[in-house]
């Protein structure tokens, strides 16, 4: 299996890299390739040119800026595990970084890859809703911002306009709060057969602030805002939990697959949803 | 379509070839430089079979454009053998242990495994079956594999592996 031909760039800036974007007719981005090679080795992919941004320096690196973190979009995965920063600030990133794939595919898959890819398949959109993170992205002639939460528009389908690039991903740092991003994988290194992110504050006993959002549930990742809607201002009992549940399955709408009918992944997201609510609470009152 | 003339260091050599840029690094590996070591299996990023290390990552050759090793420091199969030819500690770990039985996944998980010893030299065995998650065997049933790890973290650790291979 060998891609199409195509002719390969490799800027040296963000500024190169639109620009080489802009005039090019079907050019597309390069990241890690390890969703891009596989789609061109299956010819389902065949842009015209590479833009490898690899050599792009200022594309990587894990910061906290004020009150957020800032990662660099070339981030790999396996830098984002090893980041202390990381693990201190934002505990969901690493916790969901670790379910992704393999060491291999995580010593060379990127962040920014995994956000701007636009299958429901990849886990970190979600775990980026649920954070309320925002996307930097630069363009030929602009720069601006786009919520994670509103970045999905479809299958494969993003915010990202021709000749956009993430450049960062920023988060801002939660304050003390509970957390967990539960995924059903036939085995490991799988994408979701469904998955769940919960980030959620305690206060006296009640639940008093909470996002949840889905992976691989629908089309696109799903914010579970009637979910979250459902716990705040709750004690989280049996029942609470349950219309949370209620809720998250009502906007689940799961392809048919080898990962299962939407009649199982919809019983199997709701359980997972249920998992990851109550793992979130337990850390939020520990 | 024009060909790109690709540099790098493999082995501790000084490797090139022209290519163009579809051109995966497995078949620049096996094709130009003849290093027919790293096996392919799969061809869809799923079996580990192509695994090189790449400056100081595991990755798999079929999901990686030779281009990208543009100027990169490679250490494939071929280079697992101690300087004098002897077989290294890996090596040796899977010929004690019995970790091989056809061999087609080996020089993946050897070079998956040496990587994985240069990170963590003391893995527990939940560690390694994590560490070789991203490599599949069709034969062995992975415990010897295991243990033939553990016999070369052992041994590069100046200590002894008692356990028996299954
Ligand atoms: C065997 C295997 C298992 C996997 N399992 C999982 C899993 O369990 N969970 C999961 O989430 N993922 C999984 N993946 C996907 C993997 O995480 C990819 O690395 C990731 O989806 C894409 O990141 P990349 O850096 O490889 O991007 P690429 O493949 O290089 O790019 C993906 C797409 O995003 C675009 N793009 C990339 N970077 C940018 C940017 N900065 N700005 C704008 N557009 C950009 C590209 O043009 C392309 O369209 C798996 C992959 C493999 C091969
Ligand atoms: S041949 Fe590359 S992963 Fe199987
Ligand atoms: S020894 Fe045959 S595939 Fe591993």
């Amino acid at each position: 299996m060998i891609p199409g031909t195509f002719d390969y760039f490799r800027p040296r800036s963000v500024a190169e890299a639109t620009k080489f974007l802009h005039k090019s007719k079907n050019a597309s981005v390069l990241a890690g390739g390890h969703s891009l090679l596989p789609m061109m080795k299956l010819r389902v992919a065949a842009p015209s040119a590479l833009v490898d941004l690899a050599g792009i320096a200022a594309l990587r690196g894990i910061k906290k800026v004020g009150g957020n973190i800032v990662i660099g979009a070339m981030t790999t995965q396996h830098e984002v595990l090893a980041s202390a920063l990381i693990a201190k600030h934002v505990p969901l990133l690493h916790e969901a970084a670790q379910l992704i794939a393999d060491p291999q595919v995580r010593y060379v898959g990127t962040l920014g890859g995994n956000v701007a890819n636009g299958d429901p398949g990849n886990d970190m959109p979600a775990v980026m809703m649920a954070l309320d993170a925002t996307y930097k992205i630069t363009g030929p002639t602009k720069r601006r911002a786009v919520k994670a939460r509103v970045f999905y528009k479809g299958l494969y389908e993003t915010a990202l306009k021709s000749g956009e690039i993430v450049t960062a991903i920023e988060i801002p740092v939660p304050g003390k709060h509970g957390f967990a991003y539960e995924k059903l994988k036939r085995k490991i290194g799988d994408y979701a057969t469904a998955g769940a992110a919960v980030v959620l504050t305690m206060k006296a006993g009640k639940v008093s602030a909470c996002a949840i959002a889905l992976t691989n549930l629908g089309a696109t990742p799903l914010l579970a805002d009637a979910a979250a809607k459902a716990l705040v201002g709750q004690a989280p009992d049996d029942k609470a939990i349950g219309a949370a549940v209620a809720a998250a399955r009502a906007i689940m709408d799961p392809a048919n697959d080898t990962r299962g009918t939407p009649e199982y992944r919809k019983s199997v997201g709701g359980i997972y949803v249920e998992r990851a609510i109550r793992c979130a609470i337990a850390a939020a009152a520990g | 379509m024009s060909k790109v003339h690709v540099k790098l260091k493999i082995n501790d050599q000084e490797m090139e070839g022209l290519c163009e840029p579809r051109t995966l690094l497995v078949h620049f590996l096996r094709e130009n430089l003849s290093l027919t070591g790293t096996h392919i299996g799969c061809e869809t990023t799923h079996c580990g079979a192509c695994t090189v290390d790449l400056n100081g990552k595991s990755v798999k050759s079929c999901t990686m454009l030779a281009v990208q090793a543009q100027g990169a420091n490679v250490t494939t199969i071929e280079g697992m053998a101690n300087a004098d030819g002897t077989m290294g500690a890996l090596q040796e770990g899977f010929r004690q242990m019995h970790g091989l039985q056809c061999g087609y996944c080996t020089p993946g998980m050897i070079v998956r495994a040496h990587r994985l010893l240069q990170e963590n030299p003391n893995p527990t065995e939940e560690e390694i079956r994590f560490g070789i998650a991203g490599n599949l065997c069709r034969c062995t049933g992975y415990q010897n594999i295991v243990k033939a790890i553990q016999h070369a973290a052992a041994k590069l650790r100046g200590e002894e592996f008692l356990e028996a291979a299954e």
